[in-house]
């Protein structure tokens, strides 16, 4: 595996090692290779997706040393020192994250694109200050957009989580 | 994107040496630093930036938020807009920053920028922002495709014939309102820059938006002590109830003494092409009594010399009100 990626490597590739869901990868990657490229293209971490690619959909939101981002909008090669948890980390079949198994409870969806930026949005959500109404909620996911209008089973599905916490 | 050479400084002096190298640092410059990457990024994915270097500033020691020696606030360079607008002491002594700072981008967006890529943030200008377009702050000399085309979202203060963009910023007019100061780390050390004297109207250098010179690295921004007594508050008015940049709104630091205001500050948003400090509206304010009248014309006083384009003249009387609206919460919670 290294000797291929060592193969396939553009020029100018700088060698860095990312930390993801709590495994190690060794990459090297043209620099200009954005977080959310590189999950979903060099480590086969297709759960975040690309809405708009500029900040401005949240459907690429991963977690940071344990903080909500936008990985469109930032260097894989910056991201050396970090912790990073993408919504592949959350959980897994048969070991939903409550807020995975709120969604589904909640059918907090319905074409599934902006799905994992919104829960990994909501997870970020619950360890963060915000107000306990709806309107709160609202307000601390208005980064995270659904064009199928999704909004109030997720308002439902995050109030659920939180309110059993 | 173009390619281009990612190097990470470990020291402040490292960081000031490697953006030495550039032959600019407004627009085009060829040496960017880069902290949370929410303009630098986006530009660049859209060819309007196109560093050949860009130096990685995230290691540098300049996140603290902390008192500063003599009263007052430094808020560290690198202090991501969340940290800034939960912090204690910014909602209980400077509430029109947490207030500016919670009204703008996103909680993603705001985890990742940083108090220093905020006060450098660029115009949301659709010509600016499209390679395909004329644009005399992207290209000097090439002409403005804004005026004379679409401009709702653009400028009324500060314009000139070859520039109408307006500043999209929301931290920065609270920061104008409570006279900041800006620190700088340069090639010849440190200097402090009051937040009015750091911005550039375009006038017939739109390229130019700031006074910072090659090498110059903001290390903090420093809030004055607060003046006991002083209620502050920010109004953003805009298209919709969130995520959407100001189409005006107002920032006041108002201390009145019963009915009578002793002390105003007015810094403007969404309608200029700097964050726009009215000191028409304070020698209005300052010494009269707190009402609806004084305020009406203060209101008016700031856009007195507003310059509207094709599609923006609503945003004259929208100011307005938007002035008014600020005051009269200010005033009302003393």
């Amino acid at each position: 595996m290294e000797q291929e990626s060592e193969a396939a490597a553009p020029a100018g590739a700088i060698p860095v090692t990312l930390k993801v869901n709590g495994k190690s990868y060794p990459l090297r990657l043209d620099p200009r290779t954005t977080l959310l490229d590189c999950l979903r293209e060099n480590l086969n971490l297709p759960g975040t997706k690309k809405g708009c690619d500029h900040g401005q959909c949240g459907a690429c939101t991963v977690h940071v040393n344990g903080q909500r981002v936008n990985s469109c909008l930032t260097f894989a090669v910056m991201h050396s020192a970090d912790e990073i948890t993408t919504i592949e980390g959350i959980g897994q079949p048969g070991h939903l994250h409550p807020m995975q198994a709120a969604f589904v409870e909640h059918d907090g969806y319905q074409c599934g694109y902006c799905t994992s930026g919104q829960i990994m949005s909501a997870v970020a959500v619950l360890s963060e200050p915000v107000g306990p109404s709806d309107d709160d909620v609202k307000q601390a996911m208005y980064g995270n957009i659904c064009r199928c209008g999704a909004y109030p089973n997720i308002i439902a599905a995050v109030q659920t989580v939180r309110r059993k916490a | 994107m173009q390619t281009f050479q990612y190097q990470q400084s470990i020291t402040v002096d490292q960081a000031v040496q490697a953006g030495a190298r550039s032959k600019t640092a407004q627009q085009f410059a060829d040496v960017r630093f880069i902290a949370g990457g929410t303009t630098l990024v986006d530009l660049m994915k859209l060819d309007v930036e196109r560093p050949n270097q860009v130096v990685d500033i995230n290691t540098l020691p300049l996140a603290k938020i902390e008192p500063a020696p003599g009263g007052g606030l430094v808020i560290g360079a690198l202090a991501r807009n969340s940290a800034v607008a939960h912090h204690p002491v910014v909602q209980r002594d400077y509430a029109v920053l947490s207030e500016a700072l919670l009204s703008g981008a996103s909680p993603q967006l705001r985890n990742m920028a940083t108090t220093a890529g905020n006060l450098l943030q660029r115009t949301r200008c659709p010509y600016f922002r499209d390679t395909a377009h004329a644009c005399n702050k992207r290209e000097p000399g090439t002409g403005c495709s804004a005026i004379g085309g679409h401009n709702r979202m653009l400028a009324i203060l500060g314009t000139s014939k070859d520039c109408i963009a307006s500043n999209p910023s929301d931290q920065n007019v609270a920061l104008t309102a409570l006279e900041a100061t800006i620190q700088v780390q340069g090639t010849k050390g440190g200097r402090s820059i009051p937040i009015q004297d750091f911005y550039l109207k375009p006038g017939s250098t739109p390229n130019r938006e700031n006074i910072l010179e090659p090498g110059d690295l903001i290390v903090s921004v420093t809030l004055p002590a607060p003046v006991p007594g002083t209620q502050s508050h920010y109004l953003k008015l805009r298209d919709r109830a969130a995520y959407e940049f100001a189409l005006a709104s107002a920032a006041i630091v108002i201390k009145t003494n019963g009915s009578r205001i002793e002390r105003a500050r007015v810094a403007l948003g969404g309608v200029g092409t700097v964050p726009w400090r009215s000191r028409e509206a304070e020698h209005v304010l300052e010494g009269q009594t707190a009402n609806a009248a004084t305020f009406r014309r203060a209101a008016d006083a700031a856009l007195k010399d507003a310059q509207p384009a094709s599609e923006n003249g609503f945003k004259v009387e929208l100011a307005k009100r938007c002035i008014v609206r600020t005051l009269t919460g200010s005033t009302q919670s003393a």
